[in-house]
């Protein structure tokens, strides 16, 4: 085979496994405005904060250090233990809870009926919140992400695809992220049990009649508050995974709540609705503006990808307005 | 009584924060919040820890005490400019403003209020021409010479000859990230290399594409211009797909404590710089005994000797070196800013006047003219150490190509000059 092909397979694959880290970022924002019907705004800095909050526990940081040292005049950063990866990602998932409780309790209660408007302000105004909230709690500098995912190029997969092109080519085999594929893996299971759960369980049942109808759920007795604290509970963890996957590769930082930025493209092409359509749009995301980097990219300067991904969603958008696999909405008179 | 409470908790924080009219002000625009925090709220605290010191050592500068009133900018250009109208009516001596997007967007102002701009390391390149930015300094170093400092050392590893290598430039798509390109451009023509161009969009959270084109091309060497989250990911792809670390460089933006892996991931990885490392100085224990042990650090003590606070502590210095300069200049106590910006222009760091501020071989010596706001441009180059995780500085301060370098810096400020109508002063 000729190198370029092999390059341009290469590039394929690995706009696929950016495609998926992009839906991972994209899911939460589907689930809640799956069963909401709200742009949650905030499901960036919510990645941050969980990402935060993971290395937090996981190296025995005390919280708010910076503000007690001030008020206190002590000398306190760390407990001084280390908390086993698994055990923190649990405390992590109970924190995301606390999280969505308080949301429910102090934002979203109040603002039942509200438009969506008002309901998407309430999350801008909850994600500056947050990232204030984040830094005082855990401090702004960077953190290492280590839960024990491999990094790094696969050397097996190299070796042994190194003596696929033709004689004489300068070809170094094929490279692909390790880290990439534990976030395919992740994201295949995690997209598998959220559909398993919503089609089979009663609580996943629920979760779609409030999707449907709210004033229909709540008749049949249905709590609307549950079902919030559900919803935003499984996009705290969405968050998480998201954030594990994405500071593993940055480190935890500020900028990882940048990430919604890529999955904004994603539910544009997918649609807001549709959970395949999250990993579908991320796909075709991912490809198309790795495959477009790839060929036009030198020939007009590169740095495309930004702009190419909302392009495509936009060219997707002239054609089907709901995305992919939106819900098409019907207004009757 | 709640309204009560915090009109007089508002009214009290005014009187605390609001600089004494008999002051030396020196404005912080800083950024302790958004994208850039981790490398801003370091910077903020050197520069901060400096002028406490001056005030809790020497009683202030010349006998009056200095203030350092923080505007918080969040790395935000608009925000920026904002924090300077706040502030500058406030006796504002001299200007900071941490970002080239600012600098860019001050220029004009501080031309027209007659307050200096000093951009150490960052800023308008071109600006080092004294006879067209009268009011902007940008010594010691610049984009440019930073550029050049790096080849030089390029060159230096391969024996001066480095015709026909590929360098990658890895940049931020931005103002910043293109400074250099003009520089090397005319570098590869003079040295025969071959300069590819790779540009990763803001923040560079996502590189995948970069990095799978400089595994394709294995430049020689690789020259980053990066700055926050893209310099941790552009590190972590690099070590991914194996580049020798001890051929990346970065410019001084991309070689902090930030900008390094775990273990001995960027063990070897080098980058220029124009001030030293470490916290090997006499300095330091003042810094301790006056500042951090009498409660008064800006920060938590953590990032004392770390690269972004000695940078910001070495900004403070030359600030603080020219009030001197100016108060003796002009024999008053209380300077103008049009007095330091005269002060500035002759402003002379010798040897003797670093160590003095018992920061001996901190930076390069150097003096400013008129004619010369840059200096000359020396830088040195710093290494990472992953066994014993900190940097070194593995060369002395040496001169960049200023063959190359003056008439880019030349053909760049005329042209500024003639598009805004400027007549170059005399000197």
């Amino acid at each position: 085979m000729s190198a370029d092909f092999l390059y341009t397979l290469e590039v394929i694959l690995n706009g696929l496994m950016a495609g998926v880290m992009y839906s991972l970022v994209a899911l939460g924002f589907v689930l809640i405005f799956k069963a909401s019907g709200i742009f949650n705004y905030a499901q960036g800095v919510m990645a941050l904060f969980a990402a935060m909050t993971l290395v937090g526990i996981q190296t025995g940081q005390i919280p708010f250090a910076h503000l007690i040292n001030a008020i206190f005049g002590t000398e306190m950063h760390h407990f001084g233990w280390q908390v086993p990866a698994f055990l923190a990602i649990i405390l992590t998932v109970g924190v995301m809870v606390l999280f969505a409780m308080i949301v429910e309790k102090y934002i979203l209660h109040h603002l039942v009926n509200q438009e969506p408007i008002i309901l998407f302000m309430a999350t801008i105004g909850l994600a500056y919140f947050m990232e204030g909230f984040g830094d005082i709690m855990w401090g702004s500098e960077i953190k290492t992400m280590d839960v024990g995912i491999p990094s790094g190029g696969s050397l097996w997969l190299e070796e042994y695809t190194l003596g696929w092109a033709a004689e004489g080519e300068r070809y170094w085999g094929m490279y692909i992220d390790k880290l990439d594929m534990v976030a395919t893996l992740v994201a295949v299971i995690l997209v598998v049990s959220l559909t398993l759960f919503s089609q089979y369980t009663k609580t996943g049942r629920a979760l779609r009649a409030v999707a449907d109808d709210h004033q229909a759920a709540l008749s049949v007795g249905i709590s609307l508050r549950a079902i919030w604290v559900i919803v935003w509970s499984i996009a705290g963890f969405v968050a998480l995974v998201a954030g594990i996957m994405w500071g593993a590769k940055s480190g935890v930082q500020f900028s990882l709540s940048l990430i919604a930025l890529k999955a904004l493209p994603v539910l544009m092409l997918g649609g807001f609705t549709s959970i395949p359509g999250a990993i579908i749009g991320g796909l075709i995301i991912g490809v198309g503006e790795k495959l477009f980097e790839f060929a036009i990219g030198p020939m007009i300067g590169g740095a495309t990808e930004n702009w190419f991904a909302y392009v495509l969603a936009l060219m997707f958008l002239v054609f089907r307005p709901q995305g992919l696999f939106g819900e098409k909405i019907i207004e009757r008179v | 009584m709640k309204i009560k409470q915090l009109a007089t908790v508002a009214l009290t924080t005014l009187a605390v924060s609001a600089p004494v009219a008999a002051d030396l002000v020196f404005p912080s625009l800083s950024y302790r919040t958004g994208p850039y925090a981790a490398g801003g709220a370091p910077l903020a605290d050197g520069y901060a820890d400096y002028f406490t010191l001056l005030n809790q050592r020497d009683g202030g500068i010349g006998g009056v005490m200095a203030s350092v009133p923080e505007c918080e900018t969040g790395y935000n250009t608009a925000k920026g400019v904002e924090c300077y109208e706040s502030t500058k009516g406030d006796g504002a001596l001299v200007y900071m403003p941490l970002s080239t997007g600012m600098t860019y967007q001050l220029i004009p102002k501080v031309t027209a209020d007659d307050i200096p701009l000093v951009t150490t390391g960052y800023g308008r390149t071109s600006a080092a021409n004294g006879r067209v930015f009268s009011h902007v300094f940008n010594f010691p170093a610049n984009y440019w010479t930073g550029a050049s400092r790096i080849i030089n050392s390029i060159m230096e590893e391969a024996g001066g000859d480095i015709s026909g290598k590929n360098i990658a430039l890895v940049y931020h798509n931005s103002g910043y990230g293109k400074e250099p390109i003009p520089t090397l451009k005319a570098l590869a023509e003079k040295h025969n290399f071959n300069l590819t161009l790779i540009p990763v969009d803001h923040p560079g959270q996502e590189q995948k594409s970069q990095w799978l084109q400089i595994r394709r091309e294995r430049p020689d060497n690789i020259i980053m211009y990066g700055w926050g989250v893209m310099n941790q990911v552009a590190l972590q792809e690099a070590a991914n797909i194996r580049y020798p670390m001890d051929q990346m460089y970065g410019i001084w933006w991309s070689v902090t404590e930030n900008d390094k892996l775990e273990g001995m991931g960027s063990h070897g990885y080098k980058g220029a710089t124009f001030h030293n490392v470490g916290s090997n100085y006499p300095i330091f224990s003042d810094i301790q005994k006056y500042v951090t042990d009498a409660g008064l650090a800006a920060g938590d003590g953590s990032n004392v000797g770390s690269v972004m606070y000695n940078r910001g502590l070495y900004a403070a210095m030359l600030a603080a070196e020219a009030a001197k300069t100016a108060q003796n200049m002009f024999g008053v106590k209380d300077v103008t800013s049009g007095q330091m910006r005269d002060a500035f222009e002759v402003l002379d760091m010798s040897a003797e006047v670093m160590a003095a501020a018992g920061m001996p071989n901190f930076g390069p010596a150097f003096q400013v003219s008129c004619a010369n706001h840059g200096g000359p441009g020396l830088a040195a180059i710093q290494q990472w150490d992953g066994n014993t995780q900190e940097w070194k500085l593995i060369g002395d301060f040496e001169a960049p190509d200023m063959e190359v370098i003056a008439p880019l810096i030349k053909a760049d400020s005329e042209a500024y000059a003639k598009e805004n109508n400027i007549t170059p002063r005399d000197c």
